[in-house]
């Protein structure tokens, strides 16, 4: 995979949230994102795991500039979007494109089926008229719907098939890069597969490169190649999807990955489940140094002393941990 | 038993079995909220009512024989009857018709409390909403500052200026009467555009005016039409109460608020004078209260049955 082939780079993004507080207007500051570095090559996808509250919607919704990034650099084939205007992005939109978790808040209740579908086009002038429906039309046979729900409106429509306007909405513009904001966790567990199947047939045929975003590990096995595990606006570790799951680094990742059911009751008895002690804490007062270090329980001196930088520790795999770092080390010097 | 013979049987031929094309007509938003508007007895009887006083306002002057100036010195103070509905008043004027002038009047206060409504107050408060932050703060002090100082000095201020008549009550109920809708779409849009469709609209690169018109106010309509129902009423009443103070209409014209100022010094000898007028101004008031109450359950989702 050469360089070319990065779609997506994200360099220290970070995403601060000022709240104010109380009648004089103290000021809280929610440290939604810290510093999180990564990049998606064309055609690939990848996911984003993590527990709520972790910042990967807020990742999700940055990188696109729905939010303003506090610091930290976006380039989107080769060219920093960090600093552009609403008007220099609009061009931009066409090219990425999100669908979002919730399918019953992310359609306007007001506008007809037809009307959703259709306002990409006319918002890009990508069609008018006559051939504005016959787009529409083929968008929603595209994403597996009936064109007679063209004048239909969304609370007719079951959560699976308001999914489906949603994605159809997104590839209105014929974008190149997708974020899918947690698309399949407010669905049925039949209808998770239909739409995770439908994404991945779109992403074939239409070369997509998607960031997906979920807390379900299996399904996000599944669907990416390469997978970033968040832990309070922290990226804490990064690898291929196999390898995530055959050799987790991270104390963090290793406790989320030992939650995942099995469906076999002998295997379940066999399992080691590691249960963290502790609450997330808040994202307004975050632990110093290693943010995870307060429901670690490997922690030491060191992990409140310095904050952890995301080391390349194998071939594609790379995690922020001292303890895994030092252990690591130790074992490549003792051999 | 019973056999069947085997002729009676035949398969099932091929036939179009695309059940999605049955399809049963839309149901919107509006179509909903107009059949539940429907069954609420009281609310459409306050609606008939004004449509029947707003027919009678417009044609009911041209149709009569009488005019609201004529005299008819040899018939001052009589009560109805058949030739004058509502009687004579003191100078020999037909009251009918000058109760039907003040339906003229009191409805153009209310069009012009709800245009007011409609577009000052619905712009403003979409903007302030759709800003936020530093804009958003500026416009609603400025609102706040307007609310502080009473109606009636506003008028009186008004008449000081341009002299007393129905001008100085549109200029005061145009300083007032898109307050509270401002409030209203303003705290409507700040909860509505964190909502999801108004980020996906952002995400596909819609402009602030789009998503303000197409997306954010469309969606506040059901609070929109209650407010300006409600706030139709109470303009109304509000001029009847300045005229009657003599803050309002001048004579000749006749407002209801003149009509029932100008019947009490008699009101002994002639109270069918104060009758009429009166009972035009609650019948409106209480019709366009039913009408608002119905619109506010109708337009309520959470009542669907």
């Amino acid at each position: 995979m050469g360089k070319d082939d990065i779609l997506l780079k994200v360099d220290g993004l970070v995403k601060h949230f000022e709240l104010s507080q109380g009648f004089w207007g103290r000021k809280a500051v929610v440290q939604a994102v810290d510093d999180v570095s990564f990049h998606i090559c064309q055609g690939e996808t990848l996911g984003l795991v993590g527990e709520s509250g972790c910042g990967k919607t807020t990742v999700g919704r940055t990188v696109i500039k729905l939010y303003e990034p506090t610091a930290g650099a976006i380039v989107f084939d080769g060219r920093d979007i960090t600093g552009l205007k609403e008007k220099e992005m609009r061009s931009l939109r066409k090219r990425m494109q999100i669908i979002f978790q919730d399918p019953y808040a992310s359609l306007n209740a007001r506008m007809t089926v037809g009307d959703i579908i259709s306002e990409p086009l006319i918002i890009h002038s990508l069609a008018r008229g006559p051939k504005l429906r016959e787009q529409a039309v083929k968008l929603l046979q595209k994403v597996g719907l009936s064109p007679n729900y063209i004048n239909r409106y969304p609370h007719e429509f079951s959560s699976g098939q308001r999914q489906r306007i949603g994605i159809a909405r997104a590839l209105a513009v014929n974008p190149d890069f997708i974020v899918c904001d947690e698309p399949i966790s407010a669905l049925d567990v039949s209808i998770q597969a239909q739409v995770v199947n439908l994404l991945e047939d779109l992403q074939q045929e239409m070369g997509l490169t998607y960031l997906f975003i979920t807390h379900d590990l299996s399904m996000v096995k599944h669907i990416s190649k390469r997978i970033g595990v968040m832990y309070l606006g922290k990226l804490v570790e990064l690898a291929e999807s196999s390898e995530l799951y055959q050799r987790p680094l991270h104390p963090y990742t290793r406790a989320l990955l030992s939650a995942i059911p099995v469906p076999d009751p002998d295997a379940a008895a066999q399992k080691q489940r590691v249960i963290l002690k502790g609450d997330l804490p808040s994202p307004i007062n975050p632990p110093a140094g290693c943010r995870f270090r307060t429901r670690c329980q490997f922690a030491r001196d060191i992990c409140s002393r310095s904050n952890p930088e995301m080391i390349q520790v194998g071939l594609k795999h790379m995690v922020a941990c001292h303890i895994v770092i030092n252990r690591l080390t130790d074992r490549f010097f003792n051999k | 038993m019973y056999e069947i013979p085997k002729e009676k049987f035949n398969p099932l031929l091929e036939r179009n079995n695309d059940t999605a094309d049955i399809i049963r007509p839309g149901v919107t938003y509006w179509g909903d909220a107009w059949h539940r508007l429907r069954q609420n007895k009281m609310a459409m009887l306050g609606m008939y009512t004004i449509i029947l006083i707003i027919l009678l306002a417009i044609w009911g002057p041209i149709l009569s024989q009488h005019s609201y100036s004529d005299q008819y010195l040899d018939k001052q103070g009589l009560g109805p009857s058949n030739e004058h509905w509502f009687g004579t008043d003191g100078l020999g004027r037909d009251l009918f018709v000058r109760v039907l002038y003040g339906a003229r009047i009191s409805l153009a206060v209310g069009l012009v409390a709800s245009l007011l409504n409609l577009t000052v107050g619905v712009l403003y408060g979409g903007i302030a909403g759709l800003a936020g932050g530093r804009v958003d703060n500026l416009m609603m002090r400025m609102v706040d500052m307007f609310y502080s100082i009473p109606l009636v000095l506003y008028v009186i201020l008004m008449m000081v200026l341009i002299g007393p008549g129905l001008k100085s009550i549109f200029m005061a109920l145009g300083l007032v009467y898109w307050l509270e809708m401002a409030r209203v779409v303003r705290a409507q849009i700040l909860t509505l555009k964190e909502q999801e469709f108004v980020m996906a609209a952002r995400a596909l690169g819609a402009s602030q005016a789009r998503i303000l018109f197409r997306h954010l106010i469309p969606n506040c309509m059901g609070p929109i039409i209650i407010t300006v129902s409600m706030n139709i009423p109470l303009a109304i009443f509000t001029e009847a109460f300045l005229s009657f103070l003599g803050l309002g209409v001048a004579i000749p014209m006749a407002s209801w608020g003149v009509l029932a100022s100008d019947a009490l010094p008699a009101i002994r000898s002639y109270p069918h004078l104060l009758f009429f007028p009166a009972m035009a101004i609650s019948l409106t008031i209480l019709a366009f209260n039913f009408l608002g109450d119905g619109l506010r359950d109708a337009l309520d989702p959470r009542l669907r049955k």
